[in-house]
């Protein structure tokens, strides 16, 4: 499980790849949401190229890991990583949110069977999680081989039914639940202690009787230790706190909520790089890593 | 006169006919369900004797799962559990699921296509006393607006049963309408069930009426004396029970409507968006029919006994037979 330099090297190269995309796909789109997807986008490709069990030749294989998107906004970067991952080919992702496309504005499985549920409305996928792991205990036992992974994000748990959730993986006792909550401090209407404060939320969780880490949510060692440690707590549920920044590889981007559910190129705002720059910009960033190399596509 | 194609209780017009609450056949119900299938789970939310889905705990403890009262929750786990291939049966008053958790409902089930069964008791004014926050008149018309949703009210103890069973096989989202009240029972073991297909009760097939009454749920009752008494003045009478809200069997609505030229529609609901308003859309369509509606008018319902709040909102026999001398007139 641990991580060589080398793989290390591979997922950054790869996350920087996926990151791209995104723009890319948000850019064709004309509408569609930056900073999560962007954030998110180391923890995606350490799942889908470290941690999980699945096989993009065989999507619908039974003893694959499930992971569940709760906050379906953020599915450019599901759709990026798993395009990137060989589950369909990348030229497709530029059909995001168009008419007849796979690739709908939130994800729906009827479209997209390789999403585990059909998210967008916020604070249902944990909860879908949960009945997922209690299936399967039912079925397969606490030694069940396979661990149910659910992503939400942190504006999310103002949503109430999450606490239900919450308290229902405690009570069973879930060893095989592991949520990643996507704690990047903005939402719509601005920062999430503004809107609806969420500290000490790791305490929070605790207190619910969950096994919590808090990690930072770009270095791909901690994701992996985390979920390492994670997997071996087999009488409860896991959470980890996943420090991100939104809108993470495009400098104009990071930390600012105006970019939660904007893409780049569409509109003037205030205190950010002319419209007709900011696509530029953003790829350029991405593609010499911050200026640190040179990119052959300039 | 009573279709004897449909074996209905020889003592249905008796005085002393024997009353059991519906929501004791989903109780028994969903026992032989899970005895036939392995995958069939119950969940509830802190009412599960109110619901009788603790005869399924009983005989099923690894398969039940108890969610506290939060419906919300209830439901999407339920998806969550559909998605590993399990038939989850939810139970809570209807005013709670699907009332409470309509949007769970709707994007966790509906929109996914999962087969979770959700029952709602209690529903009607039938829960009577705990007044009008508990008293689900509005579940027909949420839950039949939802894509893939199966919608089914049934008339009886019996006739629970055996749609209990039956959507266990279905495959699709349902929602199961069951009343808390003791009920009449109407059928019986040889009553032909089939989700889909309505039941002409009372007159003859192929012969003319001069009335149809399209009714659902336990004011079935009341629609069959209604259609016994109204013999005595030379009223023809015919009774189509609809346990099936949707798919709406449209076949035995427009035969209805061809042999009768006038309805009548019966349901312990708001008049709008539950039967009434499906046949009406139905008909509307294809065969423009006088119709008069039994339903609650645009209200909430209050504390009282079933009885007084049934007469008081106007389904009983009195506004059900003014009704059919109403819509006689329209013809």
């Amino acid at each position: 499980m641990d991580l060589t330099p080398g793989k290390v090297q591979f997922l950054k190269e790869k996350a920087n790849d996926i990151r791209i995309s995104i723009i890319e796909m948000l850019v064709a789109a004309g509408s569609g949401h930056s900073a999560g997807p962007l954030g998110m986008a180391d923890i995606f490709t350490t799942l889908y190229f470290h941690i999980l069990k699945h096989d993009s030749k065989n999507p619908f294989w039974e003893e694959r890991d499930r992971l569940i998107l709760s906050n379906g906004h953020i599915c450019p970067v599901m759709y990026a990583t798993m395009a990137h991952a060989g589950y369909f080919p990348k030229s497709e992702l530029l059909t995001l949110r168009k008419f007849k496309s796979r690739l709908q504005g939130h994800p729906h499985r009827e479209f997209y069977p390789y999403a585990e549920t059909s998210s967008g409305p916020l604070g249902a996928g944990l909860s879908q999680a949960v009945g997922m792991a209690l299936a399967d205990r039912m079925d397969n036992g606490v030694s069940s081989d396979r661990f149910f992974y659910c992503l939400v994000g942190d504006g999310e748990l103002n949503e109430g039914q999450n606490w239900e959730a919450i308290m229902l993986a405690a009570k069973e006792r879930l060893g095989k639940l592991i949520v990643f909550v996507d704690r990047n401090n903005i939402q719509i209407d601005g920062y999430t202690e503004d809107i609806m404060p969420l500290e000490s939320l790791s305490h929070k969780f605790e207190s619910f009787g969950w096994h919590t880490e808090e990690i930072d949510g770009h270095n791909f060692s901690s994701i992996v230790e985390a979920v390492g440690r994670a997997q071996a707590v087999f009488d409860g549920p896991s959470v980890i706190v996943a420090r991100t920044i939104p809108g993470k590889g495009v400098s104009y981007m990071e930390r600012d909520f105006k970019w939660h559910g904007a893409p780049p190129g569409i509109s003037d705002m205030k205190g950010e790089p002319p419209k007709a720059e900011q696509v530029k910009i953003a790829l350029h960033e991405l593609r010499t890593l911050g200026g640190q190399i040179k990119s052959e596509h300039e | 006169m009573k279709n004897s194609l449909q074996h209905l209780n020889p003592k249905i017009f008796d005085k002393d006919v024997e009353k059991v609450p519906i929501r004791k056949g989903f109780g028994e119900g969903l026992v032989l369900a899970g005895e036939a299938n392995s995958q069939v789970v119950g969940l509830c939310a802190d009412l599960t004797e109110s619901t009788q889905m603790h005869l399924f705990k009983a005989k099923f403890p690894e398969r039940f799962v108890e969610i506290g009262v939060a419906e919300q929750n209830l439901a999407s786990v339920a998806s969550g559990m559909a998605a590993m291939g399990k038939i989850p049966f939810i139970s809570s008053y209807a005013m709670f699921s699907p009332g409470r958790n309509w949007e769970q409902i709707r994007t966790t089930i509906c929109y996914n296509n999962r087969q979770v069964i959700i029952v709602g008791s209690h529903a009607g004014v039938s829960v009577g006393p705990d007044g009008g926050t508990h008293q689900a008149i509005e579940d027909l018309a949420i839950t039949r607006v939802i894509p893939n949703m199966t919608v089914i009210s049934v008339c009886d103890h019996i006739e629970a049963r055996k749609a209990t069973l039956a959507v266990a096989n279905l495959g699709t989202p349902v929602y199961l309408r069951l009343a808390r009240e003791k009920t009449a029972v109407i059928t019986t073991d040889e009553s032909p069930f089939e989700i889909g297909k309505a039941n002409l009760l009372y007159g003859t097939p192929d012969v003319k009426a001069d009335v149809g009454i399209v009714a659902t749920g336990a004011l079935v009752y009341k629609a069959l004396l209604v259609a016994e008494a109204l013999k005595k003045e030379k009223i023809s009478v015919k009774v189509l029970n609809v346990h099936t809200i949707k798919p709406l069997d449209e076949d035995a609505v427009l035969t209805l409507a061809k042999d009768c030229g006038a309805l009548v529609t019966v349901e312990e609901h708001q008049i709008t968006g539950g039967l009434g308003g499906a046949v009406a859309e139905y008909l509307a369509t294809v065969r423009p029919t006088p119709i008069e509606f039994i339903g609650v008018h645009n209200q909430f319902g209050q504390s009282g006994t079933p009885d007084e709040l049934i007469e008081y909102y106007g389904m009983g026999e009195f506004s059900i037979t003014n009704a059919v001398k109403a819509v006689l007139k329209r013809k």
